[in-house]
């Protein structure tokens, strides 16, 4: 659906008069003034848009405006140039040419720019600081890297993208948080004249899991059990960041009852392992099985219990 | 952040093979996540980029790479100039009067 333009609304034409913009104005309004058109809505909007494109077509600033693509058919400012705060911004280093200027690029236009004094540095007499003088350590890049959750738990390798040409894997230690920058010394901006380069930040982001959560060291599980696991007791299969292990059901476990598998959650380096903790959600699921409520009918029958005894009213 | 997917459907008229080329082509990088890829802001920003070029300007995919280049090392140069501002800026108010002052001279082809 294509705008029209303030002059096809006018129906003239881009290099039209002030004058042929009043007369085609003045034509479009007598025939679309709401006045003589009680009960027609499109004719009232069409003299509103017709009214528009005047008010902004009839102002030579906003019709110039208008031209030169500053401000659209509304009048309002249209962006100018969307992508330029992203390039300067902190992720705009992937895009630039093998991350940056080439330090020799830099080392030209400062030449240059001694050149342009260089006539009264050698007069003061600082003739010795020649063009091989200058040294400027490289600056520091950030970047962002997403990761998953369970490889911000366990930990893992990534491979991020620092230039068109130009890779950078990644070590992602295990417990890693969310918004955490990880320093990659020397893998920044280059430096000039033999100064050191920079450092490349990296910052990490964390997707959520769909099952699990994290509490410090620990990993957090909300696990479906089926009533019978629940109340005979079971030997199951649980994941956990590091693979899948096998963990028991103790017989009669009501729903919510925590299990703790120790040393399943964070290993941190040279820190103490975290738990996955393990929260057992009952699932009647198929409860509308006519068998099983057909056993429970009689079965509740001889068990009168009130799991709600002794809570208040 | 968003999907494949999601570009596409927020540049209605990108067409799927279009956009896969431009990653396959390098001229977006978006991050690699398993069997498909994220855009970051600037990656979206970047889309935007390429498809309005090529909708003004009727650049070509020829072309596409040599004015991406370009772009990319003007905004480079923007990054060192500002890097040599914020130098400057931190400089002593004597060094920077000195500079202020040698700045007229230079671009003036004197000598």
């Amino acid at each position: 659906m294509a705008t029209q333009t303030p002059y096809e609304v006018l129906g003239v034409k881009p290099d039209a008069s002030a004058d042929e913009i009043r007369k085609a104005f003045r034509e479009l309004a007598k025939k679309l003034h709401p006045d003589i058109n009680p009960g027609k809505p499109e004719a009232e909007a069409r003299f509103k848009q017709v009214t528009a494109a005047h008010d902004l077509l009839s102002d030579p600033e906003q019709r110039a405006r208008y031209d030169r693509g500053e401000i659209d058919e509304t009048g309002a400012e249209k962006p100018r140039y969307s992508y330029r705060p992203h390039a300067e911004g902190a992720q705009g280093w992937k895009y630039q040419p093998n991350g940056e200027m080439n330090p020799e690029d830099l080392e030209d236009i400062l030449s240059m720019f001694r050149g342009g004094m260089g006539g009264a540095g050698a007069r003061r007499g600082r003739a010795g600081e020649g063009p091989g003088g200058f040294a400027m350590p490289g600056g520091d890049r950030l970047y962002t890297l997403t990761v998953d959750f369970v490889e911000a738990a366990a930990g893992g390798k990534k491979r991020l993208s620092l230039s068109p040409d130009n890779w950078l894997d990644v070590t992602i230690p295990p417990g890693i948080d969310e918004g955490q920058v990880l320093r990659l010394k020397g893998k920044g901006g280059e430096g000039i004249g033999g100064a050191p380069a920079g450092d490349a930040l990296i910052e990490i982001h964390i997707l959520p899991h769909p099952r699990f959560r994290r509490d410090g060291n620990n990993i957090l599980l909300d696990l479906p059990v089926s009533v019978a696991e629940a109340v005979l007791g079971a030997r199951i299969s649980v994941p956990t960041v590091t693979g899948p292990v096998t963990m028991t059901v103790p017989k009669g476990s009501d729903s919510g009852t925590q299990l703790r598998l120790r040393g399943k959650g964070i290993q941190r380096r040279g820190g103490p392992a975290g738990d996955q903790i393990v929260t057992l959600r009952v699932i009647i699921g198929d409860s509308g099985d006519p068998e099983l409520a057909a056993f429970l009918e009689t079965w509740a029958e001889r068990h009168k219990t009130d799991p709600r005894r002794g809570m208040a009213s | 952040m968003i999907g494949f997917d999601e570009v596409l459907i927020r540049y209605g008229g990108l067409e799927r093979r279009e956009l896969v080329r431009w990653v396959e082509n390098r001229w977006v990088l978006p991050e690699q996540r398993g069997e498909t890829w994220v855009f970051h802001e600037v990656d979206v920003a970047r889309v935007e980029l390429i498809i309005e070029i090529r909708r003004d300007f009727a650049v070509d995919d020829e072309a596409m790479p040599l004015v991406l280049n370009l772009l990319d090392q003007v905004y480079s140069l923007r990054r060192q100039m500002r890097r040599l501002c914020d130098a400057v800026a931190a400089q002593p108010e004597d060094v920077q009067a000195a500079i202020r002052r040698a700045l007229p001279a230079i671009g003036k082809d004197s000598d």
